[in-house]
């Protein structure tokens, strides 16, 4: 298949394949099963230059754009989906600076981003915040020149790992919605501490972490945009990520069935290698097919991003949903074609299973996807008549 | 400190085939690679410049084609590299290339030190770098497994088979390095495209004023009458039975080849 891609986005993705076989493929089943940071796999990709792929070049960046990003994003995935969400979550931390940030916070983060010496995450999540984000509880009070923190936000990919935060507070409850605000917080901010790290089902080298905010007082400037604008803040930093979570789940879908494969040539059952049945044949056709089909979708987003155009919530939205079901099926299958095999932790195929679940979880359920595509188009014929 | 490294492009597989007709490699249909040996050396070179400043040069000597191994070098690091490459350096064995590679050295100019791996995967002499050092006539530190420079001296461990030796010597020097010195690099991002779009120097015989009696075919005392793949060995044959039954067994076996 030619993904008419340019000769930039061959060279990263060559790149990251030659990390992915070298540094990422070897330790995989073991940073899975200690639950280890892969600090490795990240330098790795620092040293590549492949840390700021999406930051634009003044701040250090490779300003290879969301296609270029979500091409290292599928392949870092491929090899590892822990380490994939742990690189792609920086991304997610790092997008409310570029597009909302200050040419001085600008100046101040993003280099260090850029260059992998720091991580970012994105702090929107609470235990009784998830799908409807309008409930988060964590309050930014001001005072003077300063806001004060009080709060806790859960599941936060990265947390405890990244040093650059960017999190989303009630400032001001009587406004309801338009009364939250995004704020950027450094690791060691006195009053921000770290909760417990999950013990998760997949993703497991990744680190998943409370962030606590008691009294944490910190300065006007660490406002990111203006006051009341945190949920613009978040939701066009989701939309600009969605597609990434897309190319993740591709990605973990690509390498189960590069494994199904290479066992079906490889497992012979009643005197020949089983990819010689039909039965396997067709459960291989199927899953490259869903597989290209999401590809497709994952890149013609990015590539709608990177043109500039304005509206993409739909597509965002679309690629993401369509990507993750086929990452969850295609997994699946893979364990069904090795079998007993495919269920031991000998071969890869089970944690990748496990790992392709959370992207039908995670930015967004499937479910909140399908009701955010339905209004959109329901809307969108409204306003035709 | 100023670097030259020397490398040398060779096809990427351990299986080397030779044609037996003209005893010189084979070389279509196999992909090539940067010498793995080389790459260590570029690899030493670019962490000694980290450490102590200057500048890295990469050279090789080859056909055209030899350009590709330079820019894996400009990914890697480099900042500046040179194809020697003429017709008339067609043929080379290690003395004309050695030679060569010294010219184009003298015509480079300033440098501190040249690294190059301790051979080539192909030819396996170990020779050129060594050669190098006699061309120039400055001191050779072989097998290097640790370079550490104070002032204007280096300090190098040897790898050698029994012990591991430290000397000393002044600077300029030529120093081949082996495989456990480091692990080469992986090419960054940025690096690939600088490598992408870096017009790589060509130096000619004329440009380094080499002497064409020194250089290609013409210039290599050494021909190569015959190569072959020599027979396995036999199996060997292990003695069984009580300490002294072996002992006059193996005596005997001894003397029947007039051993001892």
């Amino acid at each position: 298949m030619d993904y008419l891609l340019t000769e930039e986005q061959i060279m990263i993705r060559d790149l990251v394949r030659k990390i992915a076989k070298d540094k990422i493929i070897p330790k995989r089943l073991e940073w899975d099963e200690t639950g280890e940071f892969p600090w490795e796999a990240l330098k790795a990709l620092a040293e590549a230059d492949l840390c700021g792929l999406y930051i634009p070049e003044e701040y250090g960046g490779m300003g290879a754009n969301i296609l270029g990003y979500s091409i290292a994003g599928e392949e870092v995935s491929r090899a590892c989906g822990g380490v994939g969400v742990s690189y792609m979550a920086s991304g997610l931390g790092s997008t409310p600076i570029i597009l909302f940030g200050s040419e001085e916070q600008k100046k101040k983060y993003l280099p260090a981003i850029a260059a992998g010496k720091k991580l970012a995450a994105f702090g929107l999540t609470e235990a009784n915040a998830g799908s409807d984000a309008a409930g988060i509880e964590t309050t930014a009070k001001k005072e003077g020149d300063y806001y004060i923190l009080n709060g806790t936000k859960q599941w936060i990919t990265n947390g405890g790992e990244a040093e650059t935060y960017t999190v989303i507070a009630i400032s001001d409850k009587s406004k309801g919605p338009r009364g939250a605000s995004a704020f950027i917080l450094e690791k060691g901010t006195p009053g921000f501490t770290f909760g417990k790290k999950e013990n998760k089902m997949g993703i497991r080298c990744s680190a998943t972490r409370e962030l606590v905010f008691q009294d944490c007082k910190i300065h006007k400037s660490q406002l990111l945009g203006k006051e009341g604008m945190g949920f613009i803040v978040a939701m066009k930093t989701l939309d600009m990520t969605r597609p990434g979570i897309g190319a993740q789940a591709v990605g973990i879908a690509q390498g189960a069935l590069d494994e199904a494969l290479k066992y079906s040539r490889q497992r012979v059952q009643f005197g020949r290698p089983i990819g010689s049945f039909q039965a396997i044949q067709h459960m291989l056709a199927d899953m490259a097919t869903l597989i290209e089909a999401a590809r497709a979708l994952v890149y013609s987003t990015a590539r709608m991003i990177d043109a500039g155009c304005k509206d993409f919530t739909l597509p965002a939205s679309e690629a993401k949903l369509f990507a993750s079901d086929v990452a969850m099926k295609v997994t699946t299958d893979a364990v069904q074609i090795l079998g007993g095999y495919g269920y031991m932790k000998e071969y890869p195929v089970e944690k990748m299973m496990r790992d392709a679940k959370i992207t039908q979880i995670y930015e967004g359920t499937n479910q909140i996807q399908r009701n955010q595509i339905a209004l959109a188009l329901i809307k969108e014929s409204a306003s035709k008549k | 400190m100023d670097i030259i490294v020397c490398i040398k492009q060779v096809p990427d597989t351990t299986e080397v085939k030779i044609n037996p007709e003209t005893n010189t490699l084979v070389r279509e249909g196999v992909p090539s690679i940067v010498n793995p040996f080389d790459e260590n050396a570029v690899e030493s070179a670019l962490q000694l410049k980290e450490k102590y400043g200057g500048k890295v040069t990469v050279i090789t000597m080859g056909p055209p084609q030899a350009a590709e191994a330079l820019r894996t070098t400009i990914a890697m690091g480099a900042d500046e590299v040179y194809l020697v490459s003429d017709r008339a350096f067609a043929g080379s064995d290690t003395w004309a290339t050695s030679y060569t590679l010294s010219q184009a050295i003298k015509k480079i100019g300033r440098f501190d030190l040249i690294l190059c791996g301790k051979q080539a995967i192909d030819g396996d002499t170990a020779q050129v770098g060594p050669g190098i050092a006699e061309w120039l006539d400055i001191p050779q530190v072989t097998f290097a497994v640790k370079i550490d420079a104070e002032e204007s001296k280096l300090k190098v461990e040897r790898l050698l088979e029994e012990v591991n030796e430290v000397v000393e010597c002044p600077l300029p020097a030529v120093v081949t390095v082996v495989k456990q010195i480091n692990s080469p690099r992986l090419p960054s991002l940025k690096g690939m495209m600088r490598a992408k779009k870096a017009e790589i120097k060509n130096l000619s015989a004329q440009d380094i004023g080499a002497d064409l009696e020194n250089t290609g075919l013409k210039g290599s005392p050494t021909s190569v009458v015959k190569i072959f793949t020599p027979p396995p060995k036999g199996g060997g044959e292990i003695l069984a039975g009580e300490a002294a039954e072996i002992i006059v067994k193996l005596t005997d076996k001894l003397k029947e080849r007039k051993i001892i």
